[in-house]
């Protein structure tokens, strides 16, 4: 798959990232036009926020506060990274299929206060649109990649970790370690 | 043997827990099923134990601990055999903290013979997350009482799922 850089899409501009409870977060996002100028400058929008957080592997757009079906993802150099696809920014994406669920904790940027455990399919293909183009991909992708995907496509779908926790006490407080 | 319900909840230090498992132990006790956390900073311990004495037996060993600050109880509960049958769900809500968020959950819950079995709250400095394992009876439809449930908390402004849970037997 092409990998997308900053160069191509724009500069881009960090954007305030959202937290919860805002209710954009918990609203289904719309699909957009993938050629469409502004979904163009959404996604350089992400990719330059996600690029100035620390430890962010991916954000929706509607973390930044966008109602639209865009999220990014890049889980380039993390230590449960298997297959990599490098940075990029799906579109209107569609979950294909979803297999061999494992249970992890993860956080979330927009979710400061807590972590959780999640059980996540570790094989996904997923289908979308690159930003600018109207060319569809298909993702083939493999733990860290494959939870990343799924913890951004819950996004846009409305859905925080919150709401797929994997038990009663399956939600932690975020520990702030010296 | 009869099986003595312990809860204690205090300030939490080292040596709670082994301070508790230690008396009954002492008595020939065995500790059986129990939930021990922090919350809010204050530990707290509940448990069953089969003990062959008495609660007040395991009361008075248990009292340097109450001298401690710690609040102990120990009663004696008729045996239950643990019967969850039906369509396993998980309950998650989150949102600004306000009161009546729980109340109204399990309500809607309860209204379709929701049974909880397991039920966590979490507040946090910018929202309050309450997540809980819940059993309904056969045939139960999920996602009706899921609308039902979203419906119900809709006015406190908070946002509620409830999905079935994976059952996976490997």
């Amino acid at each position: 798959m092409h990998q997308w850089t900053l160069p191509e899409l724009g500069p881009g501009t960090v954007r305030p990232v959202v937290t919860a409870p805002d209710p954009v977060l918990s609203t289904r996002c719309r699909e957009v036009p993938p050629q469409d100028p502004a979904t163009v400058s959404l996604a350089a929008d992400l990719m330059a926020t996600m690029r100035v957080s620390p430890g962010c592997v991916g954000l929706a757009a509607n973390q930044i506060g966008v109602g639209a079906r865009v999220f990014c993802v890049d889980v380039t150099g993390h230590p449960k990274t298997r297959i990599c696809h490098g940075a990029f920014v799906l579109v209107n994406p569609q979950l294909v299929s979803a297999s061999r669920k494992e249970r992890a904790r993860e956080g979330c940027m927009s979710v400061p206060d807590f972590t959780g455990d999640v059980r996540r399919a570790t094989r996904v293909v997923m289908a979308g649109y690159l930003p600018g183009t109207s060319q569809e991909v298909q993702i083939t992708t493999d733990a860290f990649e494959a939870r990343a995907l799924q913890h951004e496509f819950d996004h846009i779908a409305g859905m925080l970790f919150l709401d797929r926790v994997a038990g009663a006490h399956a939600i932690h407080p975020r520990q702030t370690y010296q | 043997m009869p099986a003595l319900a312990v809860t204690v909840v205090g300030h939490d230090r080292p040596g709670i827990v082994a301070g508790v498992t230690g008396a009954i132990a002492q008595l020939g006790g065995n500790l059986e099923d129990s939930s021990m956390t922090l919350l809010r900073g204050h530990f707290a311990m509940t448990l069953i134990a089969a003990v062959p004495a008495p609660a007040a037996e395991l009361s008075r060993r248990l009292e340097p601990l109450a001298e401690q600050g710690l609040f102990v109880s120990v009663v004696e509960v008729p045996a239950e055999q643990p019967v969850s049958t039906g369509v396993a769900a998980l309950l998650s809500v989150h949102g600004a903290d306000r009161p009546g968020i729980v109340s109204s959950a399990t309500t809607a819950i309860a209204r379709r013979g929701g049974n909880i079995t397991d039920l966590a709250t979490r507040l946090g400095p910018s929202m309050y997350v309450l997540t809980a394992d819940v059993t309904f009876p056969p045939g139960t439809d999920v996602e009706q009482v899921a609308d039902e449930l979203a419906a119900a908390v809709a006015p406190l402004g908070v946002h509620a799922t409830l999905l079935p849970a994976d059952e996976d037997v490997l």
